[in-house]
């Protein structure tokens, strides 16, 4: 319990320096929000109007506390460019990020297991070598390549699915789904290829240890072993990897999301950035690290679940 | 192939959308057959999608957008008094006709009758009035706003508005198109446009779609579609893939790499985008602030080969910061003052002291792939002159800052375009003490004619010196101009009346589909 | 299992040595020169002229994808110098001594993990300007925090061990300990994160150039390529398969070689 509470704590530092860090990073960057708002033909007065109107002349630890302020609140302001809540935006582009990553955890879990349970117990050294090497070569392939080739192969000497014609799921659900498989099996693959390569040593190393000999040498059978024994001990350092894995599933769908033209956040945040949407482009900072810390929390608790033996450590 | 098309812009000389065989991209059978192709592809109703390479992430407020795409689109659904057809006039819009006074001093509008705001409220002469103060407060066109400045006062009596000029502007009529007519009072413009134009906006979704419907109380003939939706893909390779996959009723501003690449059955239509491509040099900076330098770039880079390089030949040659669709300036042969010469360029650079060449960076916007392609062809172009050049593309909210604010730049490729339908504003900023004189072009010369040709009231004279100083920048190789750059605009066979106009829009409510 | 090393030792071996020498061959010549344009043979499909083809300009795609992989390669070699000699200097002091600055810079590495690694690349790119150097910087920085917790870890390992001890008995100074007694056990830990952390280098370089905030046209990095690639990926497959094929060439002979040096453990 007393663990729990360190991490809490901890996570939210963590998450109010990535906030701060995210803030004081536009003021590094050249370009101003207004120049983009106002365009080419702009006079220096409406620009400098502009700026008061939006708050931009204030000093920024004062705006920082503003927005802090605001956002534990839930008011994550207003977009410089759409003038609209950001907190709408958000509510709109989140689901779609968050459907991909879910499909994609949901595909790496439900084929890296039974794949690389099959792998680390197959005992035909041939399979073993093409498995691994297999694996290599998938975990070689960037996933945006991956993306590419399924645009081409799929989508244009197939013509088994239209890319780019996304539809959203206010309109259809089904068709939203059906449109983020591809992309989440082009994030997903890598990853089975790592998870199956981890399972797979993972059980070799578990299938070596003495008590297996000891229960076969009482006349168990491989198959029970592995059932009751063997698979309970391999899975546990894979439980956190993948874990682990639903934060980078995330970071993943920047890029992917860019070359599928998915309107999820990832994609809402490159064009915040270009545009300086500032408030746009906090939020979102601050919604994807809360992800990836509250994931890795997680993975670090299900890690001590799985082994009681580590949770004195 | 390339001298061909060459010839016919330069024969026609003005804003023609031809009708261009592309190879194999031109109509091949519609693509219904496509079993892939998606529901959206409009046979279904009377409706379109077309697809739009940027987001429509503005203010949609009339007066606060600058986008280019955001006005683009907007221009469907917002009217001025008057407004601009695909031949460059004006037609009465919001007026239903207007008169000017023999000084040129007073213009007397009369309000069309039963024209009604997308809101359902009627348009009165008092929305008038409140649109042109409300435009002459807050728009973001300086231009606008500086010729606005120039009503001493604008009154209305029943149906008929009057505007009275301090001073005559013959460009007047130009700017009173780009006063959008909107309800007085209504404050959500900037989310939830209202304007009199035969679309009406009904709903915008971020990155996603921006949907437009017919104006069923439009006053005139109206839109024949009944409904438009954009769909935004914010990259130019997604929307070819989308395009091509079969999607999409309508996408403009296509390369010919795409047009070539085209692979599903559409009518390729040809254009000019309305801008004037060059390779902009900061006149105030080392070694540009040396016309000889400049002269010698000019000579070095080989125009008609970069045409075939980065658009099979299409495209225009400019020669100086005027583009054909402005047919009464624009001067053909202004574009042959530099033929491709290397040993002149390299004799030029020696006379500047150069003899070894030199190295300067050339700053691109990077959100635009054309300006992209052309700058890397001319880096290469260089090479050949001992000039070093090297490419830094940076985002077009820094280049807004840097180069176009600031001038801390050697050179950039862009294009300039004239929101307004008038000579003027292409030439207006290179004037010495323009504070969009980007280029810190410092010519008295050419200062005291354009001041001449704004002064004067008579249009034939007024033309005459637009052109001088359209020569004088030749003269002084201002810049190294390019090209107005080919747009093509890939269309489903079965829409039919596409027109280009002098502008950067596409009017929606002319498309039809044929059966 | 030895065999299964031997045999990832040697495949990867001889892929990295093969596309290492492409690489240093491209540094001194090329079919062709990678920026010379031919409006003639714009998109030519491959053949013997062009192994790879062409691209939209007429360049000629091996002697670009070459000439692009050595441009990865340098950016991916220096990113790791970097995130591989300050991860050790940070995470050696971080876990020999542990206590109060352990503390605040593991969770500043913590911080810029949890950071959408884009956002700072961009962040820095932006500052400093596009550029080889730049991008070299930014990745360098994103990597260090990877590098410094494995380092760290091990340190805070060793630390507790009983030759360690002895030697600190001995009274070894602090120094001496770190990089003449732990670090030197460390290094097959590090030299597999090495190969790793290469290939992921390689990776965040073309995902970076791919977004357009990479190496600079008319220059290629193989991810630029790959970016520029996709507008013509119907019409001309072949540069995208050639150039992502060049990436995962590239990757897949370090990741052999990793994999094998790991098993051989």
């Amino acid at each position: 319990m007393k663990y729990i509470v360190k991490k809490t704590c901890t996570l939210i530092i963590t998450l109010f320096i990535v906030s701060l860090l995210a803030f004081l990073a536009f003021q590094i960057i050249p370009g101003d929000p207004t120049t983009d708002l106002l365009g080419t033909e702009a006079t220096e007065e409406a620009k400098q109007a502009l700026r008061q109107e939006l708050g931009l002349d204030r000093p920024v630890l004062v705006r920082y506390f503003d927005w802090l302020s605001g956002f534990v609140r839930g008011d994550m302001g207003e977009s410089y460019n759409y003038r609209m809540p950001v907190r709408d935006m958000l509510a709109d582009k989140l689901p779609v990020t968050a459907l991909l990553t879910l499909l994609s955890f949901v595909f790496t879990i439900a084929l890296s297991i039974p794949l690389g349970i099959w792998a680390g117990s197959t005992r035909s050294r041939i399979m073993d070598l093409s498995i691994s090497a297999l694996d290599q070569i998938v975990m070689s392939v960037p996933p945006f390549f991956l993306g590419m080739l399924a645009c081409y192969f799929l989508g244009n000497v197939l013509k088994l699915f239209v890319p780019g014609n996304f539809v959203s799921y206010t309109v259809s659900w089904s068709q939203c789904l059906g449109y983020l498989i591809l992309p989440a099996l082009a994030i997903a693959i890598p990853r089975i290829a790592m998870t199956v390569k981890m399972l797979r040593s993972s059980i070799q190393s578990q299938l070596e240890q003495d008590y297996v000999r000891t229960s076969r040498s009482r006349g168990s059978s491989r198959g029970k072993i592995l059932r009751r024994h063997v698979l309970k001990n391999a899975l546990i350092p894979v439980i956190s990897f993948l874990a682990v894995s639903a934060a980078e599933i995330m970071t993943g769908s920047i890029i992917i999301e860019q070359v599928f033209t998915i309107p999820g956040i990832s994609r809402l945040l490159l064009a915040s950035i270009s545009n300086r949407d500032f408030p746009v482009v906090q939020a979102i900072v601050v919604v994807m690290a809360a992800w990836i810390v509250i994931v890795n929390f997680a993975a670090d608790l299900l890690y001590q679940l799985a082994d009681p033996r580590i949770r004195r450590l | 192939m390339i001298k061909r098309i060459l010839a016919v812009f330069l024969a026609t000389a003005v804003m023609a959308g031809l009708l261009c065989g592309c190879g194999e991209a031109t109509t091949q059978s519609p693509v219904a057959s496509d079993e892939t192709t998606d529901s959206s592809r409009a046979d279904q109703g009377n409706e379109i999608t077309v697809g739009i390479a940027q987001d429509l992430d503005d203010s949609l407020d009339p007066n606060l957008m600058t986008a280019a795409g955001t006005r683009e689109v907007m221009f469907n659904v917002f009217e001025g008094l008057v407004k601009p057809n695909s031949d460059g006039d004006y037609v009465c819009a919001v007026a239903s006709d207007y008169e000017k006074s023999e000084d040129g001093l007073t213009y007397t509008f009369t309000l069309r009758d039963g024209v009604v705001f997308h809101n359902g409220q009627s348009c009165t002469a008092e929305d008038v009035i409140y649109s042109f103060e409300t435009c002459a407060a807050t728009s973001v066109t300086s231009a606008v706003v500086t010729a606005l400045s120039a009503i001493t006062d604008i009154s209305a009596q029943d149906n008929v508005i009057t505007i009275s000029l301090s001073a005559p502007n013959p460009d007047f009529i130009s700017y009173v198109s780009s006063v959008y007519i909107i309800p007085k009072g209504y404050t959500q413009q900037a989310t939830a446009p209202v304007g009199t134009g035969p679309f009406r906006f009904v709903s915008r979704s971020v990155q996603e779609n921006f949907i437009l419907e017919r104006n069923e109380d439009y006053y005139g003939e109206g839109a024949k579609l009944d409904k438009v939706t954009y769909k935004i893909y914010e990259d130019n390779n997604a929307l070819f893939t989308a395009l091509n996959s079969g999607a999409l009723d309508l996408v403009a501003h296509l390369t010919v790499d795409q047009v070539n690449n085209l692979s599903n059955g559409y009518n390729v239509l040809e254009g000019t985008m309305n801008l004037v491509q060059a390779l902009y040099l900061n006149n105030a900076v080392a070694p540009f602030d040396n016309e000889l330098v400049r002269k010698a770039l000019c000579y070095a880079v080989d125009v008609d080969s970069l045409l075939s390089l980065t658009a099979e030949g299409h495209g225009t040659k400019l020669g100086s910061s005027m583009y054909p669709a402005f047919g009464k300036y624009f001067d053909p042969a202004l574009a042959e003052a530099y033929p491709y010469d290397v040993e002149k360029a390299k004799e030029l650079l020696k006379e500047a002291g150069y003899e070894d060449g030199f190295s300067f960076t050339i700053t691109v916007p990077s959100n635009y792939q054309p300006h992209v392609d052309t700058a890397v062809v001319l880096v290469e172009q260089l090479k050949a002159v001992g000039i070093d050049a090297q490419i830094q593309q940076v985002e077009w909210n820094t280049w807004l800052t840097e180069v176009y604010g600031n001038r801390n730049f050697e050179a950039t490729v862009c294009g300039f375009d004239a929101s307004t339908l008038n000579a003027s504003a292409l030439l207006a900023r290179w004037v010495s003490d323009n504070d969009k004189n980007m280029i810190n072009y410092n010519n008295p010369l050419y200062d005291e004619t354009f001041a001449k040709a704004q002064a004067s009231a008579d249009e034939a004279e007024q033309t005459e010196l637009y052109k001088q100083c359209l020569e004088i920048l030749s003269d002084t190789a201002a810049n190294v101009y390019i090209q107005d750059l080919a747009d093509f605009v890939a269309i489903n066979p079965r829409l039919q009346g596409f027109e280009f106009y002098p502008l950067y829009v596409i009017d929606m409510s002319c498309l039809y589909f044929a059966d | 299992m030895k065999k299964r090393a031997d045999i990832f030792l040697c495949t990867g071996g001889a892929i990295c040595l093969i596309t290492v020498c492409i690489i240093i061959m491209g540094w001194f010549w090329t079919p062709y020169d990678p920026t010379a344009m031919d409006a003639a043979a714009k998109f030519s499909p491959p053949s013997l002229q062009h192994l790879l083809g062409t691209d939209n300009f007429g360049r000629d795609i091996f002697s670009r994808v070459v000439d692009g992989a050595g441009t990865s390669f340098v950016i991916a070699l220096c990113v790791v110098a970097i995130g591989c000699i300050a991860g050790i200097i940070i995470g050696s002091l971080c876990g020999y001594y542990g206590g109060l600055p352990d503390l605040i810079l593991t969770r500043v590495c913590d911080s810029i993990t949890a950071f959408p690694a884009f956002l700072l690349a961009l962040v820095i790119v932006s500052v400093a300007g596009p550029g080889t150097e730049n991008i070299i910087l930014a990745l360098g920085i994103l990597f260090i925090p990877s590098f410094a917790r494995i380092v760290r870890s091990e340190f805070a390992r060793c630390r507790e061990l009983n030759y360690i001890k002895s030697a600190k008995i001995m009274g070894a100074g602090g120094f001496r300990i770190m990089f003449r007694h732990i670090l030197p056990n460390t290094l097959p830990v590090l030299l597999s994160t090495v190969t790793i952390g290469f290939n992921n280098a390689v990776l965040s370089e073309a995902s970076m150039s791919f977004l357009g905030i990479g190496i600079q046209p008319p220059y290629a990095s193989l991810g630029s390529m790959l970016s520029d690639s996709q507008s013509f990926l119907y019409s001309a497959p072949w540069y995208a398969l050639g150039t992502g094929g060049a990436i995962v060439l590239l990757i897949l002979g370090f990741s052999l070689l990793g994999e094998g040096l790991q098993q051989k453990r």
